[in-house]
């Protein structure tokens, strides 16, 4: 058996789109293969035919040398397929262990074994070297915590194969490590482990093989010793990528906001000061939880304040609820564009459109449609959207182009100040340059910007100023351009 | 692609002529592509349309099948007749329609209804009526401008009131107006109790006001009453408030995402509240007609009306998943229903029966509305 896995000429369609067009797919037994590929690549899509969420329309699949067909994961799982998904679905209100055995609750006399449920996991997690309380409520734990609860569960199954889909989004560094030891002693066990992720140095840290996907199609599988981050990001894109960042123009000029003493009521955001000017992009670094995003719903009124001023222009600005942050000129991109940036079913237009309503207002007070068509039209021109149409309901845009779709909302409303919580991500590599140079051109009309962002990279390559945040309070301040990433998570974990 | 960015020209009817010329091209494409499919793939396309459109292929098939049964079912008279009691539903099923774009629903509708019709009634009574409830209040016209007045005033502050609970309380709109039912049917006994009136029905309304809300012209035959007039320009209201205004695109923002509204500035509550008051004086609108209609009005009127408006919601494409929904959608839903209630009378159904397959019909748009929203696999 020379491969533990081997997909061979998947395809599969959905109505209107072809996501995969003849992938193959091998692994061998005790490696790490990188899935790679833009966002909509199809890597998703791919596994999903794996683990049996969707059933492939043409191509074989073979573990183990055998051919499956996966009905469902319950056949996947049973199949020796285990798969961590992007998304946390968990049930949150039940507990850590409830949500590990799910589905598989062991039972003495037709009731379920709590004792042996609690022994079980205890065990699972010394191996695998977390220590939670197996009757911690799941949505009560950080995402971090959550995420390597499932991971604990995938591993369980005792899989030969295990599909991890994104892991490391909301880990912090140490958290990353300690996977890592993990994946390492699967692999001696001989398992082997199809990981898909976008930070090109985990990749190229842990991997053995690197198959390479763009636009459904299946590009290339190599050794991962013989690949660079310049030739993966090559093929991934299919174009040359001469620069991750655009080269910013324009000078920082005076002070556009100053925020003094900012304190949350009920969140970790304690004494925050710093000030803006125009012209400037200023980063905030730090790991999860450090209250970076806190900070800016602060500021935004989306959280209750419990100390601190506001001054935009010398004058001070009260900001109680949203609405008044807007009318003074503030912008937030939230960090969840699912949760709480577009409206799923509504079109783009109306998503570009939501809130600057009473400048479209009429005779009468009534909205002109044929103004809101043009100015969403002209946006989806200048930010280049993607989009059959200007009707078509924003969910079915992918993520980079839904994104630019809400930058292109907050810009209608001629702001002063933006708050961009990660403004790239779930965004794929073209797009992400766009909103860069999006963001540089806001910088040369002289506007305020803040930029959230867990990839270190991404700060120091765009920011003028980098602050980092660490347990909710500001632990320094460096240059964007002269700092290292050493520095920089120095002072994140300074108050952690 | 680059023509679709843009929004068209001026000129309405070119507008309207584009958009028919787009959606013919579409069909014809969609036809052809269609046609290259492989017969398999055909049958699970035509079986998938089939499953989309089941509910009003089932209303089709039931339709000619009563007629077929008794050929005068679709006569002028009858389509007429039928219309008119959709119109009479309409105004409530307006009211309803907002609030289920919001992921709510209302039940308390009906007693609403009931409430405002027994207050118009019981000020309306002509003069020298046995048992006049209010026996020192002398009907004239100026009363019947007063009765409309107040029967939006308790509509609107009921659905003010359900609004505030919701919004302030978080609380689910089912729970709330299932409270305010209970409430509502306690404070109809309570109304019908007054005056000299001993919980009886309140009728011999004055004949200036039913022949107001009910009187009209005959066409071949066949009133046309003139509260079709004021259901068709509430109706256009309606469509102007939730497609012009930015209380209606709130409201769909609201539904869609409460959360991504409150990022974009967009005062949630307030709303909420807005929708719920809109709805309440809908009901209140509603009850002027009702009242006239049914000419006796008692504990028993209006009771269980919510649950036709929210089936004609449901009909119509207004989604329980909320943000999504047509005003035409509801004047076609509206108009199902009525047509499949007339349909099982003309049939001789029993109520018992009749009430079974209203049941069904809720059961089976509802399915049919989350096929769509089930990720297809």
């Amino acid at each position: 058996m020379e491969y533990l896995l081997e997909m061979r000429g998947i395809e599969k369609s959905f109505p209107g789109v072809k996501a995969l067009k003849g992938v193959d797919l091998r692994l061998r037994p005790g490696t790490v293969h990188a899935l790679m590929g833009e966002n909509g690549a199809g890597k998703s899509t791919l596994m999903k035919c794996l683990f049996g969420i969707y059933q492939k329309d043409r191509g074989q699949i073979f573990v183990g040398g055998k051919e499956v067909h996966f009905a469902g994961p319950r056949d996947a799982l049973e199949g020796g397929v285990a798969m961590v998904h992007q998304e946390l679905n968990q049930a949150t209100k039940r507990t850590v262990m409830d949500n590990i055995w799910l589905g598989r609750y062991p039972k003495r006399g037709g009731f379920v074994d709590e004792a042996k449920m609690r022994r079980d996991t205890l065990v699972l997690f010394r191996e695998v070297g977390i220590t939670l309380d197996p009757d911690a409520v799941i949505g009560t734990l950080s995402v971090a915590d959550r995420q390597m609860v499932e991971i604990a569960r995938a591993i369980s199954y005792r899989a030969s194969i295990l599909v991890l889909d994104e892991p490391t989004s909301s880990l912090t560094e140490p958290e990353v490590e300690h996977l890592f030891r993990i994946l390492d002693s699967l692999k001696k066990k001989g398992c082997g482990i199809i990981y898909i992720s976008h930070k090109m140095a985990e990749i190229l840290a842990i991997s053995d093989d690197v198959t390479v996907m763009r636009d459904g199609a299946f590009i290339s599988c190599d050794r991962a010793e013989d690949l660079t981050a310049g030739e993966i990001i090559h093929r991934m894109v299919g174009r040359e990528l001469v620069d991750l960042y655009p080269e910013m123009e324009g000078e920082v000029g005076e002070e556009l906001l100053r925020v003094s003493h900012l304190s949350a009521r009920h969140a970790r955001v304690k004494d925050v000061s710093f000030s803006l000017h125009r012209g400037e992009i200023l980063g905030f670094a730090g790991l999860v939880g450090a209250g970076r995003t806190e900070v800016l719903e602060t500021l935004f009124g989306l959280r209750a304040r419990e100390e601190g001023h506001l001054y935009l222009d010398g004058k001070e600005l009260t900001v109680r609820t949203p609405r008044d942050a807007i009318r003074g000129g503030i912008a937030l991109l939230t960090e969840e564009r699912r949760a709480n940036g577009i409206f799923g079913g509504l079109s783009i237009v109306e998503n570009a459109c939501i809130c600057s309503y009473p400048r479209y207002r009429g005779a009468l007070g009534l909205l002109s449609g044929a103004k809101m068509t043009r100015d969403t039209a002209r946006l989806a021109k200048e930010l280049q959207v993607k989009t059959p149409s200007l009707s078509t309901p924003i969910r079915l845009l992918s993520g980079g182009n839904q994104q630019k779709v809400i930058l292109g909302r907050w810009m209608l409303t001629s702001p002063e100040v933006l708050l961009l919580d990660e403004p790239t991500r779930g965004v794929d590599v073209g797009a992400k340059y766009e909103i860069y140079r999006l963001i540089g051109e806001l910088k040369k009309q002289g506007k305020g910007v803040v930029v959230v962002s867990s990839e270190l990279p991404e700060l120091m390559g765009i920011c003028d100023r980098i602050i980092v945040m660490s347990g909710g309070r500001i632990s320094g301040e460096v240059s964007g351009k002269e700092s290292t990433q050493e520095e920089i998570m120095t002072l994140a974990a300074k108050f952690a | 692609m680059e023509q679709n960015l843009q929004g068209g020209g001026k000129n309405p009817l070119k507008k309207l002529g584009n958009k028919w010329s787009t959606f013919m091209e579409d069909t014809r494409t969609r036809w052809h592509g269609f046609l290259r499919l492989s017969p398999r793939e055909k049958g699970k396309r035509a079986l998938g349309w089939l499953g989309d459109n089941a509910l009003y292929l089932l209303i089709l098939v039931f339709v000619l099948g009563v007629f077929f049964y008794n050929s005068s079912f679709l006569s002028f008279g009858s389509i007429v007749n039928i219309l008119m009691q959709s119109a009479s539903r309409l105004l409530m099923a307006l009211g309803v329609a907002g609030i289920i774009v919001l992921t709510g629903t209302d039940l308390s509708a009906g007693r609403c209804l009931g409430l405002c019709a027994c207050i118009c009634a019981s000020l309306l009574q002509a003069n020298g009526v046995a048992n006049k409830m209010f026996s020192r209040l002398t009907f004239s016209p100026a009363l019947i401008l007063l009765a409309l007045l107040v029967s939006l005033l308790v509509g609107g502050a009921v659905g003010a009131c359900n609004g505030f609970m919701v919004s302030r309380f978080k609380l689910h709109p089912f729970i709330v107006t299932l409270g305010t039912q209970l409430i509502l049917y306690g404070a109809v006994m309570w109304y019908v109790s007054l005056g000299q009136n001993n919980s009886a029905p309140i009728a011999g309304l004055a004949p200036a006001y039913t022949r107001l809300v009910t009187g009209g012209f005959r066409i071949l035959g066949v009133q046309i009453p003139n509260y079709l007039w004021i259901v068709l320009g509430v109706t256009v209201l309606m469509w102007v408030v939730w497609n012009k205004t930015v209380l209606g695109k709130n409201m769909f923002a609201v539904g869609t995402n409460p959360e991504a509204a409150a990022v974009c500035g967009v005062n949630v509550s307030r709303t909420i509240v807005t929708v719920f008051f809109l709805a309440g004086l809908l009901y209140g609108a509603s009850a002027f007609v009702e009242c006239a209609r049914v000419a006796s009005n008692s504990t028993a009127t209006g009771v269980n009306y919510e649950l036709d408006a929210i089936a004609a919601c449901v009909i119509g494409g207004v989604s329980f998943m909320g943000g999504i929904g047509k005003i035409s959608g509801v004047v076609l839903g509206v108009f199902l229903l009525q047509l499949v209630n007339a349909g099982l009378v003309f049939l001789n159904f029993e109520p018992a029966v009749m009430t079974v397959v209203k049941g069904a019909i809720i059961l089976i748009a509802c399915a049919i509305d989350m096929r769509k929203y089930i990720a297809k696999r």
